[in-house]
């Protein structure tokens, strides 16, 4: 809602700057967003009439013009304009002037002949050429001829005011009107409103008036009031009207129709003119549309209604569609001879919808849906009635029809004043209380320590005593409200079990060198294929959205992983070819939600992505980004989060669609699935267009959670000396790590208190098909210290078993 | 056997002197005073001397050998000295080259403001709920007193998964949840982290971003309390000498409401291109528990009372760090999250 200065000015008294009175209006809760400033934008322009135009003696191209300017002055005017004819009046800015971009005006000379000025187009006087038809908008500006030569254009044109816009929250549907916007500056400011008058003639429009209102559906129309007016002369309308709804963003379209619309702004009351001799019957319906009725629109559009619709009907048909937009048909144009003027009250609700549906919102369903003062319905009609008059563009009837089947009883609320400074926390006295009541022109009845207070009819988003306490918060002010702390009972501020994991995994993930990432809850279905999950996959059991804002956000993630391969890859692009990250996120699966009546699942995961290698340092080897290398990230991270090393186990598995089949395994944590690891398929890095291995895993953080402790209990250091022995074997390659540490570990109890894999050998002087293991043995008894031949006969005993069972053999 | 003494005597003062290494100090030890020592020798003939002799040849040696002895102690000190230094000079290392430990990574910005957040709010006795991110329209919005075709929707444009469920455009739900799950107990002072999610985007709005809600209800809750909150939080979050400001405003679940705005940090409230001159940024909004939402979560109005808060976590981290630009936050750039 744009806001003029001047207009502010005539409605109420008050002395304030415009910066001071935005900030009362912002600290007050009527946001003042912007404020354009066009007090000095143009100078030095006024009203010329053309007294001669001649072509210049040296050029075709540039006309030679003696311009009134009043004063019995004549200038000489050098211009390059076309159609100019003599004994119109144009914008000149004279030597010295300032055009709207800035620019200044010298005298100067055009191959012999001064120019004392220039002729001024739309765009030059700084008017917008969005709001111009399009004879306007080209060439010189044209100016009607009521004005005199010497006029200065910036005051003509309002010009020289100040815009606020307001960002206008929707309880605050009353200030989509200026004249409540005045009220609030007179409460702040307690300055004198100096309102339109209008007189009410009263309702019965008399017996020349053959039209007649209907209202089939109170509910959806609580009040349609109707003024005729004849003699209409339907032309442009005066300078002083377009320029203040040009001041305030609207377009001029015609005499009858840019009243409406002023009116309309002054008011926060929409109106619509019908050519009343186009309606059937001459009659108004309001009704519910039927279904596959149709309406061409004022926009050109042809719309389909159904019977939620609320719509205006003649005898016949649609002739608009109610509170939204007019129809075509009874447009109100050049030919017009009378006009129905419609000011009506329509359900914001059943208006909302509409407009929604049919995509379709105006300046007129804006204010419906916010609701409108339902009071003042017949005299908006009226004020419109009186500029009508007023600008001889018609002749109104006497009364208004005026269709108000149920009238609204007079509201008024219960205010306590010991309420008020419990909800507050203030200690506000009568005084105070009556004397904001006062500023807001609420009438009350003092009784006691309470009030009844009656709400006028324009403030609808005043109901309960609770929105009165607001009132008076916000116009006493809200910095003077204490500042304090809840007092009441002792509360131990906490986060669950699982919260504190999920930021416990976090730090350990990012510790250990991986950045954390975002990524958006919905990803393009797309991905599924990318990640070749088949059909039936529960990667597959996802949420669609209805309504996404593009095909890349349609479905809810079933994991994680898509998001992370874009990060690698648009880091990569960027040639960052060695990255590690982690999410912590939700994922979301369908669940036959519907069928359940329940709402989907939702999970957290920690989901984490590398490709490359660690940074090269001058001190160390690089650290290859592979398998193993995100496999001990999440050792790590298990055993930070109190999880024993033995209850974890890592089992190679081929399920997992984007996974590589023979470089995978599901962790499992006490024998619950929790989660997989694996290097990305090589057609899923093709998918994603990555050229590096990239590994990926995922945990069900829920699940890890459970299996989370802070609780450890101290184990007694040993007193006797550990021996520590290494072991290297040569075994099959088809036997697992896994399998050869189980049995080493049995075979080796109960003096065996450690068995640890430091190397791995393939190659040279080792058959194909087969690797050599090293194995560091912790050796150590509680009670005494173990001999070299004890420990010697314990190696040789783990030895055998193994070559027995696996067929292994030392490596000397 | 004097003079031989006496020579002796000079001798090995002048090998001490001339010294230089442990070997060589060893080898002069054992050459004087070793068992077959020079001076040991000497000591041995003491028996060939006549008696009137003895005691004053005696007392020579020992002296002797007592200063050799102390000598030979102070030369293997100084000596070591030495050795070490002479190892020292060669073992420098070159301080400035980088430590040989693996970089650490980094939390997200926004997660590390988010737990800030938290941690700020469980200080004040808050506990930190949680809720579903696809939600009903009942919990999203009626329950927040925005029934259907209320304008208040319009500040909310949503993404829908049905008719009736969508995904949350607000952690306010959780608000509405908790009073369901706790009434007619109190206190209720809980705070909500979580993601949401609207259907906007351009340079200020990502379809999907992150809030922190905050609801308390007791007896006695008022407005001014709300006001010593979020000073609080405000001042712990971006500096002691921040102030607040309130503005009047408008949420259907609360009434009053107020709009928070925050002291320029830049400019210390004096006006400044950050602040847009205006000497304060908004991060917030909040209000007193609206009668109706209390009325629906069970509670009685007249009993209890409450306040709300509600902030963008974005909008913090942007203050924060002086980030221009929300895309940031979701691009994932390491170049950007390595600076956190």
């Amino acid at each position: 809602m744009r806001i003029s200065w001047k207009w502010l000015k005539e409605l109420v008294e008050f002395e304030k700057t415009p910066a001071e009175t935005a900030s009362l209006l912002t600290m007050s809760g009527i946001e003042v967003e912007s404020i354009i400033h066009r007090e000095h934008q143009i100078e030095g322009i006024f009203a010329g009439k053309l007294l001669d135009v001649f072509a210049h003696p040296s050029t075709e191209k540039l006309k030679v013009c003696k311009v009134d300017v009043g004063n019995n002055m004549v200038l000489n005017v050098v211009t390059g304009a076309t159609g100019l004819r003599i004994g119109q009046l144009v914008p000149l800015a004279r030597v010295g002037a300032v055009l709207a971009d800035g620019r200044k005006i010298y005298k100067t000379g055009f191959k012999g002949i001064d120019s004392e000025g220039m002729l001024c187009s739309a765009e030059e006087l700084g008017l917008d050429p969005d709001k111009l038809a399009s004879e306007e908008k080209d060439g010189i500006y044209p100016l009607p001829g009521e004005i005199c030569p010497g006029e200065d254009i910036a005051l003509l044109l309002n010009l020289n005011d100040v815009v606020f816009e307001l960002g206008l929250t929707p309880n605050r549907a009353d200030c989509w009107g200026m004249i409540n916007v005045a009220r609030e500056v007179a409460s702040l400011t307690g300055g004198k409103l100096k309102l339109p008058t209008v007189t009410d003639h009263g309702a019965g429009a008399g017996d020349s008036v053959k039209a007649s209102v209907q209202i089939d559906d109170p509910q959806l129309c609580r009040r349609y009031v109707a003024k005729i007016i004849s003699d209409v002369h339907v032309e442009d309308s005066p300078l002083w009207l377009k320029a203040r709804l040009m001041n305030i963003g609207l377009r001029p379209i015609n005499n009858i129709v840019d009243i409406t619309n002023l009116v309309m702004y002054e008011t926060g009351q929409p109106l619509h003119a019908f050519d009343l001799d186009s309606l059937a019957g001459q009659k108004i319906i309001v009704r519910k549309a039927i279904n596959g009725e149709k309406i061409i629109t004022l926009d050109g559009q042809n719309r389909n209604l159904n019977n939620d619709m609320l719509v205006i009907a003649d005898a016949l048909k649609p002739v608009a569609i109610a509170g939204v937009m007019g129809g075509l048909e009874s447009e109100v144009t050049l030919k017009t001879k009378n006009i129905l003027l419609e000011s009506a009250f329509f359900h914001g609700p059943a208006i909302r919808r509409t407009s929604a549906e049919l995509g379709l919102r105006s300046e007129a369903s804006q204010r419906f849906e916010k609701g409108i003062d339902l009071e003042n319905t017949a005299l908006v009609a009226e004020r419109a009635a009186e500029l009508i008059l007023e600008i001889e563009a018609g002749k109104p009837a006497h009364g208004y029809i005026d269709s108000y089947p149920n009238p609204e009883e007079k509201v008024s609320v219960k205010l306590r004043k010991n309420r008020i400074n419990e909800i507050l926390g203030t200690k506000l006295g009568t005084e105070v209380v009556q004397k904001v009541l006062e500023a807001l022109n609420f009438e009350f009845e003092a009784n006691g320590d309470s009030w009844l207070v009656q709400i006028p009819s324009y403030r609808r988003d005043i109901r309960l005593e609770v929105d009165l306490i607001e009132e008076i918060a916000r116009i006493n002010g809200y910095d003077k409200i204490p500042t304090t702390l809840p007092r009441g009972k002792m509360t131990q501020g906490k986060k669950n079990w699982a919260q504190t994991v999920r930021a416990k995994a976090s730090q350990i993930m990012s510790m250990q060198g991986l950045y954390q990432v975002l990524t958006f809850s919905f990803i393009n279905p797309r991905h599924l294929d990318q990640l070749l999950i088949p059909e039936k996959h529960k990667w597959r059991d996802v949420i669609s959205v209805q309504n996404p804002l593009s095909e890349e956000q349609g479905i809810m993630r079933t994991n994680v992983i898509a998001g992370l391969l874009e990060v690698v890859r648009k880091n990569y692009n960027k040639r960052n070819k060695n990255i590690a990250i982690y999410e912590i996120g939700k994922v979301y699966f369908n669940d036959t939600f519907l069928q359940k009546s329940a709402l989907p699942t939702e999970k957290y995961v920690l989901a984490a992505a590398a490709t490359g290698h660690s940074e090269k340092t001058w001190a160390y080897p690089i650290l290859e980004y592979d398998f193993y290398y995100l496999k001990g990230v999440l050792e790590n991270l298990f055993k930070n989060l109190g999880i024993n090393e033995e209850d974890c186990k890592f089992v190679h598995d081929k399920s997992i669609p984007f996974l590589h089949p023979g470089r995978a395994a599901k962790i499992f944590i006490h024998q619950q699935e929790c989660g997989w690891i694996g290097e990305a398929h090589p057609l899923v890095l093709e998918n994603y267009g990555l050229e590096q291995k990239t590994v990926l895993c995922s945990l069900e953080i829920e699940k890890v959670t459970d299996f989370a402790t802070e609780n450890k209990l101290y184990r007694e250091i040993p007193r006797f000396p550990a021996l520590i022995r290494d072991m290297a074997v040569i075994v099959p390659d088809e036997i697992s790590a896994a399998e050869i540490l189980e049995l080493i570990l049995s075979k080796g109890q109960p003096l065996l208190k450690q068995a640890r894999i430091f190397d791995l050998y393939k190659g040279k002087q080792i058959e194909r098909g087969q690797r050599s293991l090293a194995f560091s043995l912790t050796w150590q008894a509680d009670n005494r210290t173990m001999t070299d031949e004890e420990v010697n006969q314990l190696h040789e005993n783990i030895l055998e078993a193994l070559a027995v069972k696996f067929k292994a053999q030392i490596r000397s | 056997m004097r003079k031989k003494l006496i020579m002796l005597h000079k001798q090995a003062l002048l090998e001490l002197q001339n010294c230089s290494s442990l070997d060589e100090l060893s080898e002069i030890k054992v050459r004087y005073m070793g068992k077959k020592g020079e001076l040991t020798q000497v000591l041995r003939g003491m028996g060939t001397l006549a008696p009137a002799e003895r005691p004053l040849m005696g007392q020579l040696a020992n002296e002797i050998r007592d200063e050799l002895e102390n000598k030979l102690s102070l030369s293997l000190q100084k000596i070591k000295i030495l050795e070490i230094e002479r190892r020292i000079s060669h073992e420098s290392i070159d301080v400035t080259m980088p430590g040989s430990v693996t970089k650490i990574g980094r939390r997200h910005p926004l997660d590390t403001v988010m737990e800030k957040i938290e941690e700020i709010f469980i200080g004040m006795g808050y506990t930190v709920e949680e809720g579903p991110e696809i939600e009903t329209d009942y919990y999203n919005f009626e329950a927040l007193n925005i029934p259907r075709d209320h304008p208040a929707r319009d500040m909310q444009d949503s993404f829908y998964i049905t008719k009736d469920i969508l995904l949350r455009t607000q952690t306010s739900p959780v608000q509405a949840r908790t009073m369901e799950k706790m009434h007619p107990k109190t206190p209720i002072k809980i705070i909500v982290p979580g993601k949401v999610y609207r259907r906007d985007d351009d340079a200020t709005h990502s379809p999907m971003f992150h809030q922190v809600e905050g609801l308390v209800i007791d007896e006695n809750i008022s407005f001014s309390d709300l006001k010593g909150t979020l000073l609080s939080f405000a001042q712990q979050m971006f500096g002691a000498k921040r102030q607040i400001r309130l503005r009047p405003s408008y949420f259907p679940f609360t009434e009053p409401s107020a709009e928070v705005d925050v002291s320029c940090g830049v400019c210390d409230g004096k006006g400044c291109r950050a602040c847009k001159y205006t000497g304060w940024l908004e991060i917030l909004g909040s209000g007193m528990v609206h009668p109706r939402v209390l009325e629906m979560g069970g509670y009685d109005p007249e009993r209890v009372t409450g306040f709300a808060f509600g902030m963008g976590v974005e909008r913090i981290t942007m203050l924060k760090y002086d980030l221009d630009d929300l895309r940031l936050l979701f691009d994932n750039d390491i170049r950007f999250l390595e600076q956190f």
